[in-house]
Formats: structure tokens, sequence, C-alpha cells
């Protein structure tokens, strides 16, 4: 009992120690990939105890929303990112490790998000929520798309149960999937603001979504909402890693020795996925905004289409 | 010894034109071809006339019954006018260098290609086969729509090969649902697309499926028989193409699709759980009707009013089949054969006016019967014909297909009669300005080439007054067998 | 046949619908060509998985007829008329692309809607690929009445035709009048394309429809 609310919270640790350090990697990697040298790896966690240690300069016309915003993103981020099962499924939260609280959880992240935007009352801050809210109107359809594809499939929104039907005998070769893994793909790339959709070490004002909105934030503020930043990349890796590729996963009540082969198995996953991501970033260019509903229509189609090619195969037999 | 006789006709029915094709094609020489093809065409509804009293045994391809006797006879009737037609007005085409020669080669074995489709859609069993001749049937009028090749043409081509072809498209698609629906009961393979073998097991096909091929087949083949809202091609056709291939799409291919449509009614009627084909035959017919009507009235070009003068007569007929019942299916018989007929003589008057005035424009044609008496008395006579006047045999039809509605749909008496009264008022009116009125002008024309003309007149007004008592028999015992 | 035979049958024909969208987000014309012979491909693969499956030779037939004719020779074909009449490489639409992908997603809603209680007597596979096959047509018909170009009402009839095929492959023991009339549909297809691009070049500078529409003849 102590045992499993314990492994719980190494997941709830894990994820948080770990996201920065996805982050450095993937700049590391991207660096390296343009021939520089970058950043060293740990550079995040310099970067979010500078902030911490620096001094919070809020507006004068900014509200009780503006403060406790950051507050709230990083919460609800946190609590998305711990729920998906890492390492192990079927842990102690799992019964609320449900693909719809996740969706729910992350939209009032970006609610909020986009209010501290429009907050200030700051034109860059009104840009960057509009555009957020544009994308969001297409992004968050698709999302459910795929969850209702993913779990026709599995029979349950549980991520612990997709996860292992994934692994079980039943699952072939199937072209819903397929598409819903396009569209998952396109939809985390518009939801962490990467290229093709946002660039996310960009300072040019007239091309910023994500960085438009948090631009009036520093010091502690700036630290919690970058670290939500990143753990919201860490989330949405783990969730395609748990959702398709759940292989050596443990499962809850395993012992230690299954725990390890999780861990080794997750963070080899986030490797991978860091590189993948990095590649296709350094291979892509950015697109012109209003373009972006373009490519975020094309994951709700396929989510769409995906989610009818299940259902025609699965009424007719 | 009938049998054989049977056998023979057919092979001649369908080897005539056959032949006909790959040996028009060939020759360069208009006027050897033109010769030739009034031959074959000749040839053609001998072997057609053989084949309402003999008869071959039906095999899974290839069936004569009464049924396609009508159609066939008919057809090959048309057919053979239409060559003696055509023979006439393209060497006039030629002159105006309208046309070049190479393109004549191309027009005559087309036009027997056509007559071999045709035919082959008629005499067809296996409903495959029935649908892959009337797309060629269609692909052979397509290219001759567009033989001018101005750019009115083509456009009437263009569109009349996207219209046509997504109508073919759809209409296999029913018959791959017909196909599927009966190869449950009939087991897989070419025994379930013979006609024969449908009609006779459709009482045990899922009627679920039936039904929705027979909306399917509507569409498709419906637009092959201009129904409105699906016949935008058709005027355009009929106005920029070959008289001759107006002639012969009026006669002959309209019918054939209609026939198609029947063949598949036929095969409907044979289950009882299936919704009735017939509402939605009347339904499509009335609009063709009553839209065909109005439209009549705005239209400047002599061609195109004939061709909307088609798409009424149509209507009429498929909402008469669609009616059903002995009477009903009696004058939907009489009426096609009989529109077929003045349609195509029509448009043989037409042909020769548009090429003695030089312009196809109503406005600009006046007063036939006094520069040409005795070709424009005929257009009015067969206007009179077409717009339902006694005592031709159009009239007769109308006549039977208004009693037998005001009998069984009496709601229904009152559209019907309203539409044929406005189109009657419409070609009236025209034909005042277009016969009568002044005019300078004396044209030449010898009168033998209006002899196909006469034939067709004289046809439909004898049938108008009396039918031989054998015709009788045979329309009756094709209507019985068109059922309710 | 085993659950991974069903469901490569699925993926191909899925792939098939899939690839019929790809067709109406195109807008320019040498991608067209190119996911058009991509469309072709996907059929002639279905096809031939199914002649496997359902051991019907005449089905490998109309599968090699698919790939060679409209996988290779038509896109090729095609791509030289373009190139050598000079024909405008940007396809206009009637509707923006957003709309018409909504419309085509309503368009298979539909035809699942409409196939699959007709067909529930028939076989898992049938149902599906009837299901697709009407999806594929209706997807052909929408790029057919939206798209403002010749060259591209031909390639939606042609995919049209490919779901005819897809469905034609799907009433089993269909006999070899599908080939027929898929060998014939292309032949004179072709020959269409051939003397009406060329003729309609000659007269046009172009192959806009609505340039061709100009001489609409409906008011006369």
């Amino acid at each position: 009992m102590i045992r499993d609310w314990l492994t719980q919270l190494v997941q709830l640790a894990a994820v948080l120690v770990l996201a920065p350090l996805l982050t450095g990697v993937t700049r590391k990697v991207k660096a390296r990939l343009l021939r520089r040298r970058g950043p060293p790896l740990l550079q995040p966690y310099r970067d979010l105890l500078k902030l911490i240690r620096k001094e919070t300069v809020v507006a004068e016309n900014a509200s009780w929303l503006f403060r406790s915003a950051p507050y709230v993103i990083f919460a609800t981020t946190w609590v998305a990112a711990a729920l998906i099962p890492t390492f192990a499924t079927g842990l102690t939260f799992s019964a609320g490790a449900d693909l719809i609280v996740i969706v729910g959880l992350l939209g009032t992240a970006r609610f909020f998000l986009a209010l501290a935007g429009l907050d200030v009352g700051t034109s860059f801050g009104g840009i960057g929520s509009s555009r957020e809210m544009m994308f969001a109107s297409l992004a968050e359809p698709a999302m459910l798309m795929v969850v209702f594809t993913v779990s026709l499939f599995a029979g349950s929104t549980q991520l612990s149960t997709i996860s292992a039907y994934m692994l079980g005998p039943q699952m072939g070769l199937s072209i819903s999937l397929a598409l819903a893994i396009v569209a998952l793909i396109i939809v985390s790339l518009a939801e962490n603001a990467r290229i093709p959709v946002d660039n996310p070490a960009t300072h040019l004002e007239l091309t910023m979504v994500h960085e438009a909105m948090i631009l009036e934030y520093s010091g502690r503020h700036l630290a919690v909402i970058e670290a939500a930043a990143s753990l919201k990349l860490l989330l949405y890796m783990s969730l395609i890693a748990c959702m398709f590729a759940p292989w050596g996963t443990a499962v809850a009540g395993g012992g230690a020795a299954a725990y390890s082969i999780g861990l080794v198995a997750y963070a080899i996953k986030l490797a991978v996925g860091g590189f993948l991501l990095v590649v296709f970033e350094t291979a892509t260019a950015k697109m012109r905004v209003f373009r972006v509903p373009e490519f975020l229509g094309v994951a709700l189609m396929l989510g769409l289409l995906g989610a009818m090619l299940l259902f025609v195969s699965r009424v007719s037999q | 010894m009938s049998t054989s006789i049977g056998v023979l006709a057919l092979w001649g029915l369908l080897g005539v034109p056959a032949l006909g094709a790959l040996l028009l094609a060939a020759i360069p020489g208009y006027r050897l071809s033109a010769a030739l093809n009034v031959a074959f065409c000749a040839l053609t509804l001998t072997s057609a006339a053989l084949l309402y009293t003999h008869r071959p045994e039906p095999t899974l391809y290839l069936l004569v019954d009464d049924f396609n006797t009508v159609f066939l006879i008919v057809g090959a009737l048309v057919g053979f006018t239409t060559s003696l037609f055509s023979a006439g007005y393209i060497a006039h085409e030629l002159q105006g260098r309208r046309l070049k020669r190479r393109d004549l080669r191309f027009y005559h074995g087309m036009y027997q290609l056509l007559m071999l489709a045709m035919n082959v859609a008629l005499v067809s069993n296996n409903i495959g086969l029935m649908w892959v001749a009337v797309e060629v049937a269609t692909l052979t009028t397509v290219v001759m729509v567009g033989i001018y090749r101005t750019n009115a043409a083509l456009e009437a081509a263009w569109k009349y090969f996207i219209l046509g072809s997504v109508g073919i498209a759809l209409a296999l698609f029913g018959t791959i649902l017909v196909y599927l629906a009966a190869q449950e009961q009939l087991g897989q393979g070419v025994v379930a697309m013979a006609w024969d073998r449908l009609v006779a097991g459709s009482a045990a096909f899922d009627p679920a499926l039936l039904n929705l091929s027979f909306v399917f087949l509507l569409l498709g083949y419906g637009t092959k028989v201009g129904l409105a809202p699906l016949h935008a091609w058709l005027p355009d056709a009929h106005a920029e193409g070959p008289t001759p291939i107006s002639a012969v799409l009026s006669g002959l291919l309209l019918n054939v699709a209609l026939f198609a449509l029947l063949r598949f009614k036929l095969i409907m009627a044979g289950n009882p759980a299936v919704i009735s084909p017939g509402p939605m035959m009347v339904a499509l017919g009335l609009l063709s009707l009553l839209f065909a009507g109005f439209m009549i009235f705005r239209r400047r070009d002599i061609k195109r009013m004939f061709a909307y003068s088609s798409i009424e007569h149509m209507g009429i007929i498929t909402l008469a089949f669609g009616l059903g019942g002995p009477l009903a299916n009696f004058a939907g018989l009489l009426h096609m054969a009989m529109h077929s007929l003045t349609k195509s003589g029509i448009f043989f008057g037409v042909g020769y006016i548009s090429q003695l005035e030089g312009t196809q424009r109503i406005a600009d044609i006046r007063g036939l019967t006094h520069s040409q008496p005795f070709l424009g008395w005929l257009l009015v006579a067969a206007v009179a014909a077409i717009a339902g006047m006694p005592p031709f045999g159009v009239f007769t039809a109308e006549f039977l297909l208004v009693t037998s509605t005001f009998a069984r749909a009496p709601w229904l008496a009152v559209p019907l009669v309203v539409g044929i009264l406005i189109a009657f008022s419409a070609l009236m009116l025209r034909l005042h300005g277009l016969a009568f009125g002044p005019s300078e002008k004396r044209h030449s024309l010898p009168a033998y080439r209006l002899t196909p003309m006469v034939i067709h007149l004289i046809l439909v007004g004898v049938a108008g007054i009396y039918l031989p008592a054998p015709i009788v028999e045979w329309f009756r015992n094709v209507a019985a067998m068109l059922g309710d | 046949m085993t659950a991974l035979d069903s469901d490569i049958a699925h993926l191909l024909a899925g792939s098939m619908v899939l690839v019929s969208f790809l067709l109406l987000y195109q807008d320019r014309m040498f991608a067209l060509l190119n996911v058009f012979a991509l469309h072709a491909c996907v059929l002639s693969f279905s096809v031939g998985w199914q002649a496997y499956l359902q051991n019907a030779p005449h089905l490998f037939i109309t599968a090699v007829i698919a790939l060679v004719f409209k996988g290779v020779v038509i896109p090729v074909t095609l791509h030289r008329i373009v190139v050598r009449l000079g024909i405008h490489r940007s396809i206009e639409t009637v509707v923006s692309v957003g709309p018409t992908m909504l419309f085509g997603i309503a368009l298979v809603a539909l035809s699942i809607v409409v196939m699959l209680p007709v067909t529930v007597a028939a076989g898992a596979f049938v149902r599906e690929d009837l299901a697709f096959a009407l999806s594929i047509v209706l997807l052909g018909l929408l790029m057919m009445v939206t798209r403002r170009n010749a060259v591209s009402q031909v390639i939606g009839f042609m995919s049209l035709e490919n779901g005819l095929v897809l469905a034609a492959t799907g009433a089993r023991g269909m006999p070899l009048v599908v080939e027929i009339s898929v060998a014939f549909s292309v032949l004179i297809a072709f020959i269409v394309i051939g003397i009406f691009l060329f003729r309609i070049r000659e007269r046009f500078d172009t192959v806009e429809l609505q340039a061709l529409d100009m001489s609409r003849g409906e008011t006369e």
C-alpha cells in the first residue's frame, strides 16, 4: 500500500525532474545538428533557478488572474503529466488517468494562459492569445478524435487499459491507428509551440504565439511557466509513448526489477522522441500563421477519418 | 427452323453494324460511305424486322422478347431513315466547309458503332453487358457532338461527356448492387447477372439493397434519358452536334436509356417488399414535363427548342411507365414509338431549314411556307404532331395516358394536362413565327430529300387513326409484361 | 481469412479513401497527377489482395490494368499534355479547401450510414468495401463539382471509376465484364482527354472551365 503510494510519488517527482532535462537535450541536439556547440544539458535547471531568484515585476494594471495564472497552469500540467503512465501502468492514481481528464486539464491550462496573455492589455498578449485560441479550436477536436479512435480500439479511455490493449494479442495492423498517430503528432507539435507551428526560440513578436502570451511575465512567475512548458512537452511525448509504443512498461506491483526496466525503457523512448522531434524541426520551416489552421485541419480530418474507418470495420463485423 | 432464322437475324442485327463500323472508318470516299451507311442500316432494319417473328433461344448474354423488339424495330427504322437524311445533309456540310473529309470517315464509322452499341444494349440479357453497351453509345455520341469543333460544340461535348459519364458511373454502382442482391440467391458468376433469372428470382432478394440500387439506377440512367434535373447536357448536345446526331439522340438513345431503366423496374416489380419505383418515375417525369414546357417558351435556337420538347416527351413517357397498369403502359409504348418517329422527322426538317436559312436562331427564320412551301408545310404538320394535335399518333398516346391517369390517380391528371398544354402552346407560338409570316427568300430543295420526313409523318399520322391488330396485340403483351 | 488478412484488406480500402481526400486537397497540377497515380496504385494493390483472398485470378488482370494504365500511362500522358499545352499549373476551387474537406467527411459519413444497414446479410469485407467504394465515388463527384479545371474534372471522374472498380471487386464473382468496362473506360477516357484537351486548348487559351462556360448556350 505504502509502496504503491511511494511509486506514484516517484512518478510525480520524476516527471518534474526529467522535464527540464528533456528540454535541455532537445536544445543540445538541435544545436549539434546545426553544427553549433549548444548550451549545456543542465542549462534549463540553471535558468529556472536564476529566474526564481530574480525580482518579479508585475504591471500596475494586472489583476489577481495575472498573479495566480502561472501556478494554476503549472499545477494542472504537472498533474496531467504525472497521471500518464511513464515506467509503469496501473499506479494508484491510474483510475483518474483518463484521456478525457488529461484533455480537460490541458484545456484548463490553456484557458488560463490565454487569459493571462489578455490580462495586462498589451497588443502582443492579445495576438498571442487569439492565435492560441484559433489553433486550439482545431487542435482540441483533432485530439478528441484521436481519443475516440484509440478508445474505440481499447474499449476504454483509461490510459492503463489502452496500454495493455496495445500490448495484447488482439492488436493487428490498422490504418485507423496510423491515422491517429499522425494526427496526434500534428496536435502535439501545435500544442507545444514547435516548428512548424510556432518557433520556441523566437524573439520576433510577430511570429510568436506562446512567447507572446508570456511576454509580460518575469521572475518566479516566468520560472513556473517555463517549467510548465517543459512539462507539457514531456507530457505529450509520454502520451505518445504510452499509447503507441508501450513496450517495456512495467505493470503495477511488478517489483523493483520491472520498474527499473520500465524506467530505462521510458528514458529510451524519451530520447528517441526528442531526437525525432529535433530532426523534424530542423528539416522543416515554420509555417505562416494563417496556414496553421490548414495544418491542424489535416489533423482533424485524419482523426475523423480514422474514427470513421474504425467504426466501419467494427460495425461490419 | 424459325429459331435458326432467329439466330441469323440476331447475328445480322449485331454483325452488320460491327462490320459497317470497321469498313466505313476505312473508306475514304464520303459518297460511297454514305451509300454504304444506308445499306448497312437497311440490313439492320431487316434483321430487326425478322426478329419480330423469329426469336432465337435466350442465352445468358442475349435475349430477344416482345419488349425489346418494339425498341429494336423503332430504333432500326429511325436509324435507317436518319442515314438517308444524313447522306444528303452531310454533303452540304462538306461543301460548306464545316466538316472535312477525314471527319466524315470518322462520322460514318461512329454512326455504325452507335447502331451496334444500341442494338447490343437492347438485346442483352446480361445487365453488365447492357451497361457497357450504353456507355459505348454515350461515348460515340459525345465524340460526334463535338465534331464541328467550334467553341460551343466543344463545350456541349464536354458537358455531355462529364454528365453522361457521371450518370453511367452511378448506373454501374446500381448494377453492382443488383448483382450483389442477386448473388446471394443465384450464386456468383454470370448467372446472377442474367436479366431473366433476376426477374424470376427477385422475390427472394434483399429489398433494402434493391431499393438503394434503384435509386442509383434511376439517377444514372435517368441522366441519359434526359429527365430534369439531370438534363443539363441534352439541349447543348442537340444544338451543337450535327442534325443527324440530334435525330438519333432524340429518337434512339433516350429510348435505349429508358429501356434499361424499365428492365430494372421489372426486376424491382418482382419483389413486393421493395419500394415501388413507379412514384419516383412519376415524380421525375412530371418535373421534366413541367420544367421543359416552360423552358420551350424562352428558347431562341430552334434545335434547342426541340431538344426541350424531347425532354418534355420523355418526361411524359416516364410518367406513363411509372403510373403502370395496362392502359398507361400501352400509352407509354405508343408514345415512345411515335415520339421517336416524329422528333427525328422534325430534326430532318430542321436540319434542312438551318442549312437553307444559314442560321439556327428562331428570330431569323421566318415564313417557311413561303420560302420553301413543301418543307414549310411539312414542318407545320410535324410540329402539330409533336405538340399533340389529332389525328397524329402522339395525340392518341397522350389521350390514352390522360384517360388512364384520370381513372387511377386523378390528382395527377391536372398537372399532366397543364404540362401538355403549356408545351403545346409554346410550340404553336414558335411555329407561327417560323412557318408563317412574310418572307422574300425562295429556297430550292429537291423534294426527294424530304422523303424520310414524309415517311415518318405518314407513319405517325396513320398510327394515330388506325393501328393494325397484330401491333395492338404486341403492345398489349408488352404492357401486361410491364405490370403495375 | 485470418484477422491479419482482413486487416490488410481494410487497410488498403481505407487508404484509398485517404488518398481520395489527398486528391481533394491538391491545388497544383503535377501534384494532383502524382496523387492520382498513387490512388491507382493503391487500387491495384487492393484489388490484387482481394484476388489473392477470394481466389479469383481474373481480378489480378484488373489489378494489373489499373496499375499500368491508371497508375503509369495516364498520369504520364496527362503530364505531357499539361506541359505541352501550357495549361495553368494551379487549380482554382469553387469552395475553399477547408469546407470542401469537411463536406467530404460528411459524404463519407453519409455513405457509411447508407451502405452499412443495407448490406447486413453480406460478409464483413463486402460491407466495408461497398461503404468505402461509395465514399470514393462521392468524393470523386465532389472533386468534379468543386474544381474549376477540365483536367481535374477528368481526374475526379477517374477516381470515381476507381471507386466503382473497388465496389465491383467486393461483389464477389462479378464476371469479366468488369475488366472489359475497366479497359474500355480507360481507353476511351484516354482518347477523349486527348481530343478534347487538344481542341479545347486550341480554341481557348486555358482549360479553365469558367472560360468554357462563357459560351453557355443556356440562354439561347
